[in-house]
C-alpha cells in the first residue's frame, strides 16, 4: 500500500454489497474505515492485507475479517461464527460476544472479545492469541497447536481436547479438561506472558493487580498423545 | 524346489497369504497397520468397460491428421479468472511432508510441460512448487496447516478439500519420521510427533456453512479464481448437488482407489465406494441441477491409462485427476531400486509404505540423501512424457468414436463386460441392451 494521508470514509452496507466493501479493503484508499449497517452480513471486512482500521458498526455474521493481515478490525457488534478465523497478524476487537470458533486456526495477531466466546474458540490455534474477557464454550481449544488464549471467566467442558503447543490461562472454573489437556504449572515467565497480554487487551489495571494475574490456572499438553 | 500349488497345496481364499500376515503382524505388535498407496483390493474398475468405436452406423475421424481436442476451462461460472488446462488430467493434491521437495518440484514441472496443473495438500505450499508449477491448486483443508492468504492470493484455484477417496470420514497422517525441522516449521508442530490431521473443519459444519466458506474464500480473493469441492466417494449424488448448491465450480470425487500417503489399511480398503461406481451419481446429480459440464466435474482414483481417461470423460466427467500413477511416473516402485525395496521388507512393484519416510526412490520421504536420488528435471521429463501418452490415448479413443473433443465422449460409446460394472455405470452389458436394474431382463 502506498502511505495514505489519514482520512476515514464511511461505507454503509445497507446501500453497497459487501464484495465492493471487501474489494475498497484490498486496495485502500484510505487509512480509517468506517462500516454502517452491517446487518449480520457474512464476510465483512475478509482477507485484509494492509495496516488500515476499520470499525464496524453494529452485528456480523460469518467469518467477519477472515485471514486478517495487519490491519485493525474492531466490530461494535456481535460476531457470527469464525471471526478471525486464520488470522496472521494485526488486531480484531470484538465489542460484544463471539459465536463459535472465534479465532479458528489464527496463525499470528490478536483477537480481544470483550464479552463470551462460544464453542470451539481457538480451535487448531496456530500461534495466534486470543482475550476472552467473558466467558468460553465447551471445546474450545482443541487440537491447538500455538499460541495463547487467555480467559478472564469460566470455561466450558473438554477444554484443550488433544492440545499441543498452545498455552491457556484461565481465571473461573473449567467445567472439564478434554484429553491429554492438564492443569501446568504457573512460572515467572508465563505470568509475564500472561501480563503483557492482558496489557495488550487493553485490561492495564488488571494487569497490574497481582491477586487478579494471581487468580489464573495455566493448562496445556500432558504430550501423550505425540505418538501413536 | 517346487511351489507349494505345484504340491497341490491349496491356498485358502479367504484365508490367502496377505491376511494370514496381517493377522500374526497384528498378534505380534497389538498396532494396526498404516500404509501408502490406495485400495489393493479388486473392485470393478475401468478395465469391465470396452469403447464400440465405429463401424457402419458410427463415423471415426482420421486419427492422426483430424483435430480432436482435449482443452477444458475450469471456474467458467462465477471466476473472473478461470483455469484453462490443455490437457483433462490434472495432477492430484500431495503435501510437501508427504513427498520431498524435489518431487513436488518433478511435479509441478511436469505438469507445466503439459499445461495442466498440480495441486498442493496438507501443509501448504512451497515455493519450489509454486515457482514450478504453471497453474497451482491450493488446497483449504480441515487441518489449516501452512493456511497462508498469500498463497491464496497466489494460487490458480482453490480446492475445498471435504474428504479424500483413502478414508472418507479420516484425515491426514504423516508419522514423526516424515516430520524434518521444515515439515514441522510449516505445520507449526513440534519435530517428530505423528501427525494426524482433523477429519472435520474447524469452522464450519454441513452444506449451509459450506456456501459461507466458499462466499469468504471468494471474498477474500475477489472472486477471481474457481474453486473447487473435493468429496471422497461415499454418497456422490448427494455430496455433488451440496457442493453446486455452495457455489463449487468444480466438484472433484474420488474414488476408494485413490492413494494416500499414509492411511489406516482398514480404511483404504474398507471405507467408500469404486471410482466407477461414483461417476455415474455425480454426473446425474449435475444434469439434474441443470450444470452438467458448467459446474466441472474431475475424477480421480486409480486413473492409469489413455482408456482410463477416456472412459472416465465418457461417463460424464470433465477431467480427471492421477496421484499413484503420478509418482510411479516420477520413479516411484522403480525395479532400479529393487535391492533397497528388499532391504527394507518389500519389492518393486510392491512398494506402499510411504509413511515410512525411507523410500529407495526418494520420493515419499524427508530424509535428505534419499530425496537427493530424484532429480526434478528428469522426473518432471517423465511425468510430462507419461502425461502427454495417456493425452494421446484418450484422443486416439476420441477419435476412433467420431468426436472432435475428448469431452464429446458419451455413454452411448461404451458398453460394459460385466453384470457389475453394468449395474455401476448404467451402461448396457455388451452384446445386449440390458443395464441390471433398468430395463427387465436380457
Amino acid at each position: 500500500m502506498e502511505t495514505l494521508t489519514q482520512t476515514t470514509v464511511e461505507f454503509d452496507l445497507a446501500e453497497k454489497p459487501v464484495r465492493e466493501l471487501n474489494q475498497e479493503l484490498h486496495n485502500p484508499t484510505a487509512t480509517n474505515y468506517k462500516v454502517l449497517n452491517p446487518r449480520g452480513e457474512h464476510s465483512v471486512a475478509v482477507g485484509i492485507n494492509d495496516p488500515i482500521e476499520v470499525e464496524i458498526e453494529g452485528d456480523v455474521g460469518y467469518y467477519c475479517a477472515g485471514m486478517h493481515q495487519h490491519g485493525t478490525v474492531t466490530v461494535n457488534g456481535m460476531a457470527g461464527p469464525g471471526v478471525a478465523e486464520n488470522m496472521m497478524s494485526g488486531t480484531v476487537h470484538i465489542k460484544g460476544h463471539a459465536s463459535q470458533s472465534a479465532g479458528a486456526t489464527a496463525h499470528g495477531g490478536l483477537l480481544i472479545i470483550e464479552g463470551n466466546a462460544s464453542t470451539r474458540c481457538g480451535i487448531s490455534l496456530k500461534g495466534g492469541d486470543i482475550v476472552v474477557k467473558g466467558n468460553m464454550g465447551s471445546k474450545s481449544a482443541f487440537m491447538a497447536q500455538a499460541g495463547r488464549i487467555v480467559v478472564c471467566g469460566d470455561a466450558g467442558e473438554d477444554i484443550g481436547d488433544s492440545i499441543f503447543e498452545a498455552r491457556l490461562y484461565i481465571r473461573g472454573e473449567v467445567a472439564s479438561l478434554g484429553a491429554d489437556c492438564v492443569r501446568k504449572e504457573m512460572r515467572e515467565e508465563h505470568r509475564e506472558e500472561l501480563v503483557q497480554l492482558l496489557k495488550d487487551a487493553g485490561m492495564e489495571e488488571e494487569a497490574n493487580d497481582e491477586a487478579y494475574v494471581d487468580s489464573f490456572t495455566r493448562y496445556g499438553s500432558a504430550r501423550t498423545l505425540y505418538n501413536f | 524346489m517346487r511351489s507349494p500349488e505345484d504340491r497341490g497345496l491349496r491356498e485358502s481364499a479367504i484365508f490367502n497369504r496377505a491376511a494370514i500376515a496381517a493377522i500374526q503382524q497384528a498378534a505380534e505388535t497389538g498396532i494396526y497397520d498404516i500404509r501408502g498407496w490406495g485400495a489393493k483390493r479388486d473392485v470393478p474398475h475401468f478395465d469391465d468397460l470396452v469403447f464400440l468405436g465405429s463401424a457402419i452406423s458410427r463415423y471415426p475421424l482420421e486419427g492422426y491428421r483430424e483435430r480432436c481436442d482435449t482443452d477444458v476451462t475450469l471456474g467458467e461460472m462465477n471466476a473472473s479468472k478461470p483455469m484453462k488446462l490443455d490437457i483433462p488430467i490434472t495432477i492430484a493434491g500431495m503435501s510437501f511432508g508427504a513427498l520431498s521437495a524435489q518431487a513436488k518440484e518433478a511435479l509441478g514441472r511436469g505438469a507445466s510441460a503439459m499445461g495442466t496443473s498440480t495441486t498442493t495438500g496438507d501443509g501448504g505450499m512451497t515455493e519450489e512448487e509454486r515457482g514450478h508449477s504453471s497453474k497451482l491448486v491450493y488446497q483449504l483443508l480441515p487441518s489449516r496447516y501452512g493456511m497462508n492468504p498469500d498463497h491464496l492470493r497466489k494460487a490458480d484455484a482453490i480446492e475445498v478439500v471435504v474428504s479424500q477417496g483413502a478414508k472418507p470420514g479420516g484425515a491426514g497422517m504423516l508419522l514423526g519420521q516424515k516430520i524434518s525441522e521444515r515439515v514441522a516449521e510449516m505445520r507449526t508442530l513440534p519435530q517428530g510427533i505423528d501427525q494426524r490431521s482433523a477429519c472435520r473443519h474447524p469452522d464450519w459444519t454441513g452444506p449451509d456453512d459450506l456456501t459461507l466458506k466458499i462466499q469468504e474464500l471468494r471474498e477474500i480473493t475477489d472472486w477471481e479464481k474457481p474453486i473447487h469441492v473435493k468429496v471422497a466417494a461415499s454418497r456422490p449424488y448427494y455430496d455433488t448437488k451440496l457442493a453446486v448448491a455452495a457455489g463449487a465450480d468444480v466438484v472433484v470425487v474420488d474414488g476408494m482407489q485413490g492413494g494416500t500417503a499414509a492411511t489406516q489399511e482398514v480404511f483404504i480398503e474398507d471405507v467408500g465406494i469404486p471410482t466407477l461406481a461414483a461417476i455415474g451419481p455425480a454426473v446425474r446429480a449435475l444434469k439434474e441441477m441443470g450444470v452438467h459440464r458448467k459446474v466441472k466435474l474431475i475424477i480421480s482414483g486409480g486413473i492409469r491409462t489413455g482408456a482410463d481417461v477416456a472412459k472416465a470423460l465418457a461417463l460424464g466427467a470433465d477431467a480427471v485427476a492421477i496421484g499413484t500413477a503420478a509418482l510411479i511416473a516420477l520413479g516411484d516402485n522403480d525395479p532400479r531400486w529393487a535391492e533397497e525395496y528388499e532391504k527394507i521388507g518389500s519389492a518393486a512393484g510392491y512398494y506402499d509404505d510411504f509413511q515410512a519416510g525411507n523410500d529407495p526412490a526418494g520420493i515419499t520421504t524427508q530424509d535428505p540423501e534419499l530425496a537427493a536420488r530424484l532429480d526434478p528435471v528428469e522426473a518432471g521429463k517423465r511425468l510430462a512424457n507419461y502425461l502427454q501418452v495417456l493425452t494421446l490415448e484418450a484422443q486416439t479413443l476420441a477419435r476412433a468414436c467420431g468426436k472432435s473433443h475428448v469431452t464429446h465422449l458419451e455413454p452411448e460409446d461404451l458398453v460394459a463386460l460385466t453384470i457389475e460394472s453394468a449395474a455401476m455405470t448404467g451402461l448396457p452389458l455388451a452384446g445386449t441392451d440390458w443395464i441390471p436394474g433398468r430395463n427387465g431382463g436380457f
